[in-house]
Order: structure tokens, then C-alpha cells, then sequence
């Protein structure tokens, strides 16, 4: 091979810029998002798990069901805790604060819901 | 010579055939899209004429233009309850308006009633309009996306999260019931009801007879501001025992523009 000497520390060089983003937080994970938890109830409507992956879904389906099939308002939690099926009304009574949890995982994933666009947030204290 | 006679016959057969029978293929095919595109509406068939016999429920109103001309105050109190409970704008203009309920003038509200020679009081009756939640609504035959459909019981419903602005529905509409959103509403709302979502820019709202208030059980906002005086009476015309049924069965009433056969669910007492 011609110019080994300048084409091999090349291509180290080349490889070890474009892995750049791998090495250089690994290990690490950034910071995590922490979304605060309501002190008022111990338990969501949904397992946590559950509630972390398809939080959205769940909320599409409450409205279609209110909405179009005249479905129920009022919903149970595993331990028979009743609670209005509503964002408004319901998930923001416990959870008070969109800054403090909503906004936490949505900025950390990159995610732009547009619930908020019409719906009202609760009052943040300042 | 006969040979090509014949031939030239032959050609002009083919062609009326063709020519007859071309259209009917068409029409066959245009009319199964169009039934598709009709969906529920078409079950209330055309407008006037018999009217189906009633089932389940069906929600509508009596409003007595006579209570609203006594007491002045009583129309801006129900429109104030509506708007108020619904998050509804106020721009300060008439362009941009967002109106669930308003006052109209009697011969605006009843263009087809005859206006000549009418007593001097008809002209200054104000006239409470809102959406008249047809038994044959054309907003919702002419709504692209089904955001905007007849539940059971009657309540022509607004789904804001799929409306996508196209305002085929406010043209459709013959009463102006329906508004859009041309501004962001939300810093022209005076004081938000945290129970309830404000809407956005590119959206169409109207009257959803309080389905959230009827859900826990109370009366539509504008009926309950307007309680103690009777001027809007609210119920389910299916239910003869209801309240309206029993004004509805003693009074005149008449509906607004009932020759386009859309069946609306809201009489007035003149």
C-alpha cells in the first residue's frame, strides 16, 4: 500500500471522530429525569410501567370513549381508589405540577405534546 | 357500396350502445362513493315529511322569547353562564367573534316567517340562538374527518382535538351557529374555568349542550342561569313527561328555518 504511514493514523483519526458521541458519555447516561410524585396518593391508574410506556394511549382512549361512545367518567384503581378519567379534572389533581412532571420526561426525551395548546395547566406556586 | 353501408351501421349501433350504456355504469359507481360519503346522516333520510318514530333519547330546548324581552338582563346573564363556563373568547371585535349563544334579531332569526306588517314589539324581541342540535344535521354530513357527529342522545358533539379547520361545517350550518378560531384564544379568555380546556388557532367551536355538565348530572349552563324566570326550558323531547314535552304539547312554538329539513331540537315561544 502506497502512503500507510499517513493513510492508517488517517483512518484512526476519522474513526475515532465519528465514535466521538459513543465514547465520550459512555458510561455516564447524562442526567436522568426525575419526575416528582405526588405525595396526596400512592398509587396511578395504570402499574407504573405501564403508565411510563403508554400514558398517551390510555389518554387517547379516555377521550374517544368519553367523548364518541358515551363511556364512563369515573374510573378504579387497582385498589378502589375512583378518579375522574379527565387531564384536566383528573391526572393534574395528583399530579400538580406539569413543570415538575410532565415537562421532566417530555424535555428529556425531546417529545412537544400539544395538550396544552388547549388544555388549562394547573396554577404553578412560585 | 352496401358493403360499407352496412359497416357505418354497425359503427352507429355500437356507438349508442356504448353511449347509453356508459352513464348507467358510471352512475352505479358514483352512487356507492356517495352513500359511503352520507354515513350515518342518511339514515334520517331527507328532511320534513314523516317523522321517525322517536328513540331513546333526544335533548333539545323551549326557549320563550317573552321571558328575555321582560327582563333585559337575562340574556347577557345566560350568555355570560355559557361563555364563561366554557372558556369562550371574547376578541372585542366582530370579525374574530366566538359565539356559542347570542341574541338575534326576530326577523334574522326567522327569515322564512313574513315579516310584513308585524307588530312594532317583534322587531325589538331578542331572540336567544345558539346551535339548534338537528335531528338532520348538515355540519356533520359535511364534516371531512368526523369531528363533528350526532351522539345518542341527540347532541350534535365537537371532538376539537380532530377538527381540522376546513369550515366546510360553518358553511353547512344555516344558522351561523358555529365559529372559528382565527386568533390563538387563549389570552382573550377574561377568566379561565380550570375544569375546562380553551380551544386553538385553526379551530371550529359552537354549543355542546353542556354534555360535560349533563354528565355529572346538572343542567346546561344557559338553562340554569335562566332557571327561577322559565326562559330556557331544557329536556329530552322523547320523554312526554319531561318539562318540555309538557310546554311543547301547550304552547305555539316554531323552529328556525324548518323548510330545509334539518330538524332542529331548540322551539320558541314568540
Amino acid at each position: 500500500m502506497y502512503d500507510k504511514d499517513k493513510i492508517i493514523p488517517g483512518l484512526i483519526v476519522f474513526v475515532g471522530l465519528v465514535t466521538f458521541p459513543l465514547w465520550y458519555g459512555f458510561g455516564g447516561g447524562g442526567k436522568l429525569p426525575v419526575p416528582e410524585k405526588p405525595t396526596n396518593s400512592k398509587e396511578c391508574v395504570m402499574p407504573t410501567a405501564e403508565m411510563r410506556t403508554s400514558h398517551m394511549v390510555m389518554l387517547n382512549q379516555w377521550r374517544d370513549d368519553i367523548v364518541r361512545m358515551g363511556g364512563a367518567r369515573l374510573g378504579q384503581t387497582a385498589d378502589g381508589t375512583q378518579y375522574i378519567r379527565s387531564l384536566q379534572k383528573g391526572c393534574m389533581k395528583c399530579h400538580t405540577s406539569k413543570k415538575k412532571f410532565c415537562d421532566e420526561c417530555h424535555t428529556y426525551a425531546a417529545v412537544n405534546p400539544y395538550c396544552w395548546d388547549c388544555h388549562i395547566q394547573p396554577k404553578e406556586a412560585n | 357500396m352496401d358493403n360499407s353501408r352496412r359497416k357505418f351501421l354497425k359503427i352507429a349501433g355500437l356507438t349508442a350502445i356504448a353511449g347509453i350504456a356508459a352513464p348507467t355504469a358510471f352512475n352505479s359507481l358514483l352512487k356507492g362513493e356517495v352513500h359511503a360519503s352520507s354515513g350515518e346522516a342518511s339514515t334520517a333520510g331527507h328532511g320534513g315529511g314523516h317523522e321517525a318514530a322517536p328513540v331513546g333519547k333526544r335533548y333539545g330546548f323551549v326557549i320563550d322569547a317573552q321571558k328575555f324581552a321582560a327582563d333585559p338582563g337575562l340574556a347577557p346573564k345566560c350568555i355570560n353562564a355559557c361563555h364563561s363556563v366554557h372558556n369562550v373568547p371574547d376578541f372585542g371585535n366582530k370579525k374574530d367573534e366566538i359565539k356559542w349563544i347570542w341574541t338575534e334579531t326576530y326577523a334574522h332569526a326567522f327569515p322564512d316567517e313574513s315579516q310584513y306588517k308585524r307588530n312594532e314589539a317583534l322587531h325589538t324581541l331578542p331572540i336567544m340562538t345558539l346551535c339548534n342540535h338537528c335531528d338532520n344535521p348538515p355540519c356533520v354530513r359535511a364534516c371531512p374527518t368526523k369531528a363533528t357527529f350526532r351522539n345518542p342522545d341527540g347532541i350534535i358533539m365537537m371532538d376539537f382535538h380532530r377538527c381540522i379547520g376546513c369550515r366546510f361545517c360553518m358553511a353547512a350550518c344555516p344558522y351561523g351557529a358555529r365559529s372559528f378560531n382565527w386568533r390563538d384564544p387563549r389570552p382573550f379568555v377574561k377568566q379561565e374555568n380550570p375544569e375546562y380546556p380553551t380551544r386553538m388557532r385553526g379551530v371550529v367551536e359552537k354549543c355542546t349542550m353542556c354534555y360535560e355538565r349533563l354528565a355529572e348530572g346538572l343542567m346546561p349552563a344557559c338553562a340554569e342561569a335562566s332557571k327561577e324566570s322559565g326562559g330556557i326550558i331544557f329536556g329530552d323531547l322523547n320523554d312526554p313527561a319531561s318539562e318540555v314535552s309538557m310546554v311543547l304539547k301547550e304552547k305555539f312554538t316554531i323552529q328556525r328555518k324548518p323548510a330545509l329539513g334539518t330538524k332542529p331540537s331548540i322551539f320558541y315561544i314568540i
